[in-house]
């Protein structure tokens, strides 16, 4: 319980912290959930959506991975990857491995750049 | 799903229910509209017929698989992915020869399913086949099971997928029936290019609908099944064969 309040307590000053993670959020004035819930419940939101789409053929784009990666893509590298990247920057800098680009494409689709 | 998307699938759907004479009830059209929030559903069974007759020498239909789901070979035979593949036969008597493309048959009855020990291997509610890969432990029953030979294991690291469609090295995978086109109303690529490029051998639709095109085409005309003795009823039915 303590450890998880510690947890808890980490994230909520990840920003005030010197070596916190430094990330573009591109297209960040909507998300599709409040901040402070899309930090904790992304991965359940995308895990929910992963059994949805492939399943049951349920295809809406609020929490699809395609959706995410589209608007968060650098636009530089157009990807979520790598330095600095949207996706990596915070899971490197909390140790936790995401498996999801061993096999979904990283890079924003080439239709929804802007 | 944008409005505009909307707009443009309600003209479909009204013109559709118009050539019919009878709205609501023509099937095939009010599943190619079927909106993102809708689950697929039992009222459709996805199929192919192929008329191989008409099939030539050509391999539109496997180049077209490979550019739309981004699965390439390294020159490995042995080990390379393989979705679709064209099969020669030849009657050694006569010498006639034929050529037709083989891919997944999604059974009604799949093998594959039956002998997954993860449940990754699952049959859609509309009849299509697929591999979960979330779940793919990359045991391979499923590639022994298969009647077909339609399964590939991905041996070698995958890089530059497309977006639509996820592919890793340790999973199983075949023909998808092209699921990411089929959900939003367009029929898979192998049918399309066969279409345009190659001999119009090919054709896609519901097999439950009594009005559609493959229907009438199924129940008018003598079809075959490959390996009907298995009795796995398969989507994907042959003429010609």
């Amino acid at each position: 319980m303590r450890i998880a309040a510690g947890i808890t307590a980490a994230v909520l000053t990840v920003a005030a912290h010197a070596d916190a993670p430094r990330f573009k959020i591109e297209r960040g004035e909507a998300c599709v959930a409040p901040v402070a819930e899309m930090r904790r419940d992304h991965m359940k939101m995308l895990l929910h959506q992963r059994d949805r789409t492939l399943r049951e053929g349920i295809r809406t784009t609020q929490f699809s991975l395609k959706n995410c990666v589209d608007c968060h893509a650098s636009r530089e590298t157009g990807s979520v990857l790598g330095k600095d990247g949207f996706c990596s920057s915070c899971h490197e800098y909390t140790a936790v491995k995401i498996d999801c680009f061993e096999c979904h494409s990283p890079e924003r689709q080439k239709a929804a750049a802007r | 799903m944008n409005p505009r998307r909307r707009q443009v699938l309600g003209w479909g759907a009204a013109a559709a229910a118009g050539a019919a004479l009878a709205p609501g009830l023509r099937l095939v059209e009010l599943a190619l509209a079927r909106s993102p929030e809708e689950a697929a559903s039992k009222l459709q069974r996805w199929g192919l017929l192929i008329d191989i007759t008409q099939c030539g020498e050509c391999d539109a239909c496997v180049t077209a698989c490979s550019d739309e789901n981004g699965w390439t070979g390294h020159g490995r035979a042995e080990t390379d992915v393989q979705w679709i593949r064209k099969v020669s036969l030849r009657d050694k008597r006569t010498g006639y020869a034929q050529t037709l493309p083989l891919m997944c048959q999604h059974c009604e009855h799949p093998p594959c399913v039956d002998v997954c020990p993860t449940g990754a291997s699952f049959k859609r509610e509309d009849g299509i086949v697929l591999v979960d890969k979330h779940t793919c432990i990359g045991c391979r029953y499923c590639v022994l099971a298969c009647p077909y030979g339609a399964r590939s294991f991905v041996h070698e690291a995958v890089e530059g997928q497309k977006a639509d469609v996820p592919r890793g090295k340790g999973t199983v995978e075949s023909c998808t029936l092209c699921v990411h086109r089929v959900d939003r109303g367009a029929t898979p690529a192998c049918v399309e290019a066969c279409n345009k490029d190659g001999g119009k051998a090919m054709a896609f639709g519901d097999l439950n609908d009594r009005d559609s095109a493959i229907h009438k085409r199924l129940r008018t005309e003598p079809s075959s099944q490959i390996r009907a003795d298995l009795a796995l009823n398969t989507g994907v039915r042959y003429q010609g064969l």
